[in-house]
């Protein structure tokens, strides 16, 4: 279990500043959605927490460890990061493509261990069919499911996702974040994902983080931090919020 | 139930395993042309010698006689430098098509070539030794030897400057190319018509030049670069996977490739100098492997080896044998054999597979 915690996090590229004094803590067994405009920083926020880069200012830790004195490889085993992009070039089974989740692990022979993660992963995603298929000829909803089941086989602490289902059809939208959001209760992940879908974040997170122009406009709950008031503000769209079923729907009228 | 699930789980890492499988008997499969074609190249040659004097040559060893000699001291090495080089350029082949994310790299993308040629003309053309008081026969190899190194310090040069990236590494190849091209061209207008003629002969990659020496060079460097290749090679299968993917699996893309661009141009620059400019081999070699064997580098590092090691050993045997009594350039044969072969690979190229 392991708690992410960012304390005065700050990151510019030159004198570009893309994030500026980001607080949070994201907690084990729970899912917090980002959300924000394009241009937010959302993707850049991830890549500070998976170590990919250095924040010029501020703290992050994991489990009360700061990322700073962490090499790569000690945070690669304990965060998972899935970028955005959708593609898995190369001549590779479906199996493989799984395997090279577990490359913090891998030495030239592969261990029975490796062979099991994959296993497991396989079926709780019920993607058992598809370990010898191409990669490169599944569709596009079919790889983003790889490309996740890819994050899941090394069996992380923290679960970073980029726009985990923006490919998937409703179904598998729903499916995706339902399984999402077990396997984060179950195994006491740290499940962070950045969404561009409203109504898929108010469903789907415990803790919600709004990101506007680098900066932090909204944290908490989603029912009492989501307002028709901030999204407005945040996205420059009037909105009205309704609910229907116990879902709550975020339906955008016009942009201001 | 349960015992439906196991078996189920059981048939999954078992059909793994005969993937591996399969590849490992692609590799002895390659293995065995390898042993074909370089009998063939032992036992055929301009002289007839029986089998039997081939076997007493190999095998007892005394050098006082002609048969001796022709054995030992030609057919021999030079099946063994076809065997090493076309294994180093298969090497080198695989790992820039790695690095530079381009199916159509090959050893000579990124100028080692041309600085090898400039480092080679230098010598023959001018007589200039890079390193003065050698023996001879070693002038022209240190020479193409030291160029392509210099070569290859030029592009980490650029590359320091403005990042490591597939890009900034083709663009500098192009660059470095051109210049020493350019220079090439302007010692082959300078030169002499033997110079001239020795310059365009050693472009043309020969292996009549190979002794039992030169050979272990080749050897110990291939052997040094392939097991440094082998240790990272879950790192540089990743590579395959796109800049974003590698990094956030945790690979320090910028490190790895440095380091098999270094090992690349090492291995490059050590076949280039002593046989001259061979292609195709490192240009098709992989891509066969690759089709056999996917992307795992622990069977492609191995299979590309394999695979250029039997074409260029296929192709030492026709150069013998194509033209009677006389040694055809293998250079000319591997480009002529190599091209239909590539535009068939690019014909029936699948999509989404770069």
């Amino acid at each position: 279990m392991v708690k992410v915690s960012l304390a005065g996090v700050g990151f510019q590229y030159g004198s570009h500043k893309v994030l500026e004094n980001i607080s949070f803590d994201a907690f084990p067994g729970e899912v917090t959605t980002i959300i924000g405009p394009n241009g937010a920083g959302k993707s850049t926020l991830l890549k500070l927490i998976s170590g990919i880069l250095k924040p010029t200012k501020g703290r992050i830790c994991l489990d009360n460890k700061d990322t700073i004195y962490m090499s790569r490889e000690e945070i690669v085993k304990i965060v998972s990061y899935l970028p955005q992009e959708n593609t898995i070039p190369g001549i590779l089974t479906v199996y493989e493509t799984l395997l090279l989740g577990r490359i913090p692990y891998l030495s030239l022979r592969i261990k029975e261990e490796d062979l099991k993660a994959v296993e497991n992963v396989l079926e709780d995603l019920g993607l058992k069919s598809f370990a010898l298929r191409y990669a490169h000829q599944l569709s596009g909803g079919e790889r983003q499911m790889i490309l996740i089941a890819q994050a899941l086989v090394r069996e992380p602490k923290v679960l970073l996702l980029d726009e985990p289902v923006s490919n998937l059809d409703i179904r598998h939208q729903l499916k995706v974040l339902n399984m999402i959001r077990k396997i984060t209760f179950e195994k006491k992940m740290t499940t962070i994902i950045v969404i561009h879908d409203l109504n898929m974040a108010l469903r789907y997170s415990e803790n919600i983080i709004i990101l506007n122009g680098g900066r932090i406009v909204g944290k908490g709950k989603p029912r009492s931090i989501l307002t028709e008031d901030l999204l407005a503000y945040t996205y420059g769209v009037d909105v009205k919020i309704y609910e229907t079923d116990g879902f709550l729907n975020v339906i955008p009228i016009r942009p201001k | 139930m349960s015992t439906e699930g196991t078996v189920h789980k059981a048939t999954e890492t078992t059909i793994y395993r005969n993937l591996i499988y399969k590849r490992i008997i692609f590799i002895f499969l390659f293995l065995i042309i390898c042993v074909f074609f370089s009998t063939l190249n032992i036992i055929t040659g301009p002289m007839n010698i029986s089998m039997q004097e081939i076997m007493s040559a190999l095998f007892l060893r005394s050098n006082d006689n002609m048969i001796n000699v022709v054995i030992l001291e030609y057919r021999l090495p030079w099946t063994i430098m076809a065997l090493l080089v076309g294994g180093a350029l298969g090497l080198a082949g695989l790992q820039m098509q790695t690095i530079l994310n381009n199916p159509l790299a090959s050893p000579y993308t990124l100028g080692i070539s041309a600085g090898a040629g400039f480092g080679a003309a230098l010598a023959y053309v001018i007589g200039f030794r890079i390193l003065p008081g050698l023996p001879i026969e070693f002038v022209v190899p240190l020479n193409s030897f030291i160029l392509s190194f210099l070569t290859c310090m030029l592009i980490m040069f650029i590359g320091k400057a403005r990042g490591f990236t597939s890009e900034t590494l083709v663009l500098g190849g192009i660059a470095v190319s051109f210049l020493f091209q350019s220079l090439l061209a302007l010692l082959e207008y300078l030169a002499s018509e033997e110079a001239l003629q020795a310059i365009v002969f050693w472009l043309f990659g020969s292996l009549t030049k190979s002794t039992m020496f030169k050979s272990c060079i080749v050897f110990l460097v291939l052997l040094f670069v392939s097991l440094l290749l082998l240790k990272d090679s879950w790192k540089i299968t990743a590579l395959r996977l796109g800049e974003e993917k590698a990094e956030s699996l945790g690979v320090n893309t910028e490190k790895i490739r440095i380091r098999v661009f270094i090992f690349v141009s090492i291995l490059t620059a050590v076949a280039v100098c002593f046989v001259g400019l061979i292609g195709f081999v490192g240009l098709v070699a992989p891509h066969i492997a690759r089709i056999l064997m996917g992307e795992d580098q622990r069977f492609l590092i191995v299979g590309s080896i394999l695979c250029g090691s039997a074409i260029l050993s296929a192709g030492a045997f026709i150069c013998k044998t194509i033209v009677s009594g006389a040694i055809f350039p293998i250079g000319i044969i591997t480009s002529l054999f190599g091209i239909p072969f590539f535009l068939a690979l690019v014909m029936r190229g699948r999509r989404g597979i770069w």
